[in-house]
């Protein structure tokens, strides 16, 4: 995982809310047995018409949104099926930051693999971020824990375990190793019924 | 302090970390599918790392499997997640239940009928209905591929313990009103967040009346409501569904004394509690494209309350203040890891027998596993959903998500046991209407939903 500390790009609102992984990624593109290659189907069937072309009024599509990297959006980002390809979509995109009222607990754990930063902030703050367009730039600092936009600032709340992982691009695995005598210990103990 | 069942059962479980912070939990069980475990597999390759515990680890085929001809995979990229998971499991020394095997069927059906799934336990699988398993008195959620690789490698994950709530169920459900109408009630009434960052436990005397099947219907769909997981309290209902399976503990008496310990103290041990009487509750119908948007049967759909409401009625074609008898059902899907079990099948056919489908509906019955669709040839049911005009199937995820063969077309309105209704989840264009197997049963019949009630003596719950 690529360590990150602080982020600045330009945004996308897409405000609705329950945005379920349905939609960030439709089932047809789970087949694949590979991590990346997602993006040409992130919001498929929101993006593209029926005969596959690319709808002119979506998000995604417009001109100006290419290279945003901040996706804005409303509550309960992310519910639905446990699918990390929603996470792997996005950020095959080139999304490193997602903000929204809340998200799915999946969700929420797959990005923390990813380095996919997932902030919630309350409504009034998302409202001011909303008016982001695609000449601004919103900062995300996750050292000092805070969103920028146009001179105000958003404190956002995260795990210190989770942002340590992110800052220092740590791999789970690793981590959980240094615990392998407690992991040992623990299935010596473990009840058995045969 | 009076404590949770999930709180005793989780801190059996930790091998570190404190509460409120991430802690590394151990799994006892680890269950496995062919859509989420593969690029898992390839990490563990990539870093030389083996699995810890083929053991406690599991594998099936369900997502992709084409139920009309299971071993005729035509579709070459589920073919070959189909064949990477054979190949996996080969290479690295797990279970696997092969398609046609069986033992195959839809992961959260298979683990239980196996006796895999066990009170007091830690379950998790690359799936969101995971959550099904909870209805043992143990602690079982969905997880993403990077956290199937970190138990594949170490059996434990890290995971912040949620936090508690209990719904206390209580009354004696109405003639023709199930457990999947309880659950699609109190999402409807409480909305697809309410249980964001809790494990919820259902508890109260409807719950202790109903049959293993039943819970695990309760608590499959009640990750539509944001919860993590559901749990019901393991009692001599669960014991006796557990005893003599194949994977079932040999020191049954043994086993039963030590996950009876696992009861909540205290309602006073939660952080919040629900309450919820069914005694007049109707069966449920959704409307729209999330599983929030249902209305018990006698009620019209509501007017829009927002730009997502106004958005979902677009979807689905109907307009609000309509009833749900006037919905045009042309399709019925019976089956998932919801509704897909013998006792759903069964209520299903009790309906469906000596009858037939409505003219132009189409309906496809798609038992969980391969056990319950002998079962139902040997009882006679496959008989009266075939004479009925229903396609009788082979096990498998089927119509519930549509990465199959198995679709319903776009503009289609599908009567659907499954649990999800979002857009396109069936099928691109498709609209999806969950309700009990009895209801969609009955819509099957009529061309459109009916008050089952009426005639609900027919048939047993």
């Amino acid at each position: 995982m690529e360590p990150i500390t602080s982020h600045t790009g330009k945004a996308i609102v897409m405000p609705n809310n329950n945005i379920d992984t349905d939609q960030i990624i439709p089932k047809q593109f789970l087949k694949n047995i590979l991590k990346t290659g997602y993006a040409p189907h992130l919001f498929f069937d929101w993006r593209y018409d029926q005969s596959g072309k690319p709808k002119p009024d979506f998000a995604l599509n417009k001109p100006e949104n290419q290279g945003a990297t901040i996706l804005i959006s409303g509550e309960n980002f992310g519910c639905g099926s446990s699918r990390e390809h929603a996470v792997w979509s996005l950020t095959d995109w080139g999304f490193k930051v997602v903000i929204a009222g809340s998200f799915s607990d999946i969700f929420y754990m797959n990005s923390t693999k990813n380095g996919l930063l997932a902030i919630s902030l309350p409504a009034a703050d998302r409202k001011i971020l909303n008016t982001a367009t695609s000449t601004d730039q919103i900062t995300v600092n996750l050292v000092d824990q805070y969103v920028e936009f146009k001179g105000q600032r958003f404190h956002f709340d995260i795990d210190p375990m989770w942002k340590n992982k992110f800052i220092n691009g740590l791999d789970d695995i690793d981590i959980t190793m240094k615990y392998e005598d407690q992991i040992e210990a623990y299935e010596a103990a473990m009840p058995t019924f045969d | 302090m009076s404590k949770t069942m999930f709180e005793k059962i989780w801190d059996r479980h930790v091998i570190t970390g404190q509460p409120g912070e991430p802690q590394l939990i151990y799994v006892d069980l680890h269950l496995v599918h062919e859509v989420t475990s593969p690029q898992a597999f390839q990490g563990l390759r990539m870093n030389h790392r083996k699995v810890r515990r083929p053991d406690r680890t599991f594998a099936t085929m369900d997502h992709n499997v084409p139920t009309k001809d299971i071993f005729n995979v035509k579709d070459l990229i589920s073919k070959k997640q189909i064949e990477t998971l054979r190949q996996n499991a080969k290479d690295f020394g797990i279970r696997l239940a092969g398609m046609g095997e069986a033992d195959q069927g839809i992961i959260h059906v298979i683990g239980p009928q196996l006796g895999l799934t066990q009170p007091g336990q830690t379950i998790v699988c690359g799936d969101s209905h995971t959550s099904t398993h909870g209805a043992f008195g143990s602690i079982a959620f969905g997880i993403g591929t990077s956290e199937v690789e970190h138990v594949f490698a170490t059996q434990t994950i890290w995971q912040v313990e949620p936090k508690q709530m209990g719904i206390h169920v209580h009354g004696k459900l109405p003639d023709g009103v199930y457990a999947k109408d309880i659950i699609m009630a109190i999402i409807a009434k409480y909305g697809v967040k309410f249980g964001v960052g809790h494990a919820v436990e259902f508890y109260g005397d409807t719950i202790d009346a109903m049959s293993m099947e039943e819970r695990m219907t309760l608590c499959n769909m009640v990750i539509e409501g944001g919860a993590k997981m559901g749990v019901v309290h393991p009692d001599q209902i669960t014991f006796d569904y557990v005893a003599g399976r194949k994977y079932a503990p040999k020191d049954m008496a043994a086993a039963e004394d030590y996950w009876s310990q696992f009861q909540t103290d205290d309602p006073a041990a939660f952080d919040e509690v629900i309450d919820f009487d069914v005694s007049d509750l109707a069966p449920f119908i959704t409307w729209g494209t999330n599983p929030g948007m249902a209305v018990p049967y006698d009620q019209a759909f509501p007017e829009p309350q927002d730009q997502n409401d106004a958005h979902a009625y677009e979807y689905v074609g109907i307009k609000p203040g309509m009833k749900p008898t006037e919905i045009p059902i042309t399709w019925a899907f019976f089956g998932s890891c919801t509704n897909g079990r013998l006792s759903d099948l069964r209520i299903a056919a009790s309906y469906l027998k000596n009858k037939h489908i409505a003219p132009g509906v189409h309906a496809l019955v798609v038992p969980g596993s391969m056990a319950i669709r002998e079962a139902a040839e040997k009882e006679g049911i496959a008989q009266i959903f075939r004479d009925a005009g229903c396609d009788w199937r082979m096990p498998g995820c089927s119509a519930c998500l549509g990465m199959n063969p198995d679709k319903i077309p776009a503009g289609a309105h599908c009567a659907s046991t499954s649990n999800r209704n979002f857009e396109g989840r069936q099928g691109a264009g498709s609209r999806t209407h969950l309700a009990s197997p009895a209801m969609v049963a009955a819509a099957a019949l009529n061309g459109h939903f009916v008050d089952i009630r009426k005639e609900a003596s027919v048939w047993s719950r």
